[in-house]
């Protein structure tokens, strides 16, 4: 089973998710560059964290128009596990996969710091080995990690269970505190920290067992690695 | 056809918060002596040149672009069009 790494210009945290999946979870990984198609024979893809386009106009939104969204939507509708993590989020959202939108922090600051999320669905391609409410203590860094939805919309992804992660406090003015959430059929989900920098013990100060099993839930969901 | 300029002016959504207008206002305009001014909003500003046949075009043209390709998020922002003579 391959997953395909997507990397877009200003993509930087590409390297980073690329070596958690195939030195730490022995994954077939490969890099997919955003103007070409995606390989056929990919089983799961990431959206990588970064500044793809410098963010200009709005973080995320140039990159929904890559070319290889298209096949990222066609692997969506085929119910292919997709994760977006914080620039990979903000694409994902505005490219219409998933509901909502990231607006600068309140703080208006970029804030990089340890989080604790709680998990609110277990069902999804990367929170299936979870139990219901466990902790991660994992990092954020972003600057435009505000998640934002109006009341209704608000109200449709309580009924359908696409809240994925919640911060445990008030971080940055999120909805709802919300860190992260999934299409109505589960198996896109965004997220604003970065898992990739919380499975090792080496460079994770607190427990790096909660946000592995993030990997673990994919493994779990498309087979054991290579 | 002429040339035209637009301004498309994006901007927060009454009720969709904008610390970035409110410290200005608090922590630097009404920190000075003007006391007069209520309210300070920021927004983005694109300056589109183009070429169309009349005000009436370049208005719908402008705002299919906008709308086409998400130039704002209609979730929490709007977005006015002012067409301007060359």
């Amino acid at each position: 089973m391959k997953v395909g790494v997507v990397v877009f210009p200003g993509s930087n945290c590409d390297r980073d998710m690329y070596h958690v999946l195939t030195d730490v979870f022995n994954f077939d990984a490969q890099y997919c560059w955003h103007e070409k198609a995606l390989p056929k024979n990919i089983d799961a893809v990431i959206l990588p964290g970064g500044f793809s386009y410098g963010d200009r106009l709005r973080a995320g939104v140039i990159a929904a128009h890559s070319p290889i969204i298209k096949d990222v939507k066609k692997m969506a509708k085929k119910g292919i596990p997709i994760l977006g993590v914080c620039n990979g989020f903000q694409i994902l959202v505005e490219s219409g996969l998933l509901p909502g939108i990231l607006l600068k922090n309140e703080s208006l600051n970029f804030m990089c710091e340890w989080t604790n999320l709680i998990v609110e669905n277990n069902k999804t391609p990367f929170t299936n080995q979870f139990k219901l409410h466990e902790k991660i203590p994992i990092p954020i860094a972003n600057g435009e990690g505000r998640y934002y939805v109006d009341d209704d919309t608000l109200k449709q992804l309580k009924k359908k269970n696409q809240i994925v992660f919640r911060y445990s406090q008030v971080i940055n003015g999120s909805s709802h505190r919300i860190a992260g959430v999934c299409n109505q059929e589960g198996n896109v989900v965004g997220m604003m920290p970065h898992p990739e920098r919380a499975v090792e013990s080496e460079i994770n100060p607190m427990d790096n067992k909660p946000s592995s099993l993030i990997f673990e839930s994919l493994l779990a969901k498309i087979g054991v690695g290579n | 056809m002429a040339t035209f300029n637009v301004h498309v002016t994006i901007e927060n959504k009454p009720g969709i918060s904008d610390p970035e207008g409110e410290t200005i206002l608090n922590d630097l305009v009404l920190k000075g002596t003007h006391k007069t001014v209520s309210k300070i909003k920021t927004a983005k500003m694109l300056k589109f040149t183009i070429k169309e046949k009349d005000k009436k075009t370049v208005q719908s043209k402008v705002q299919e672009i906008c709308d086409e390709l998400r130039i704002y998020n209609p979730m929490v922002s709007k977005v006015t069009i002012d067409v301007f003579d060359s």
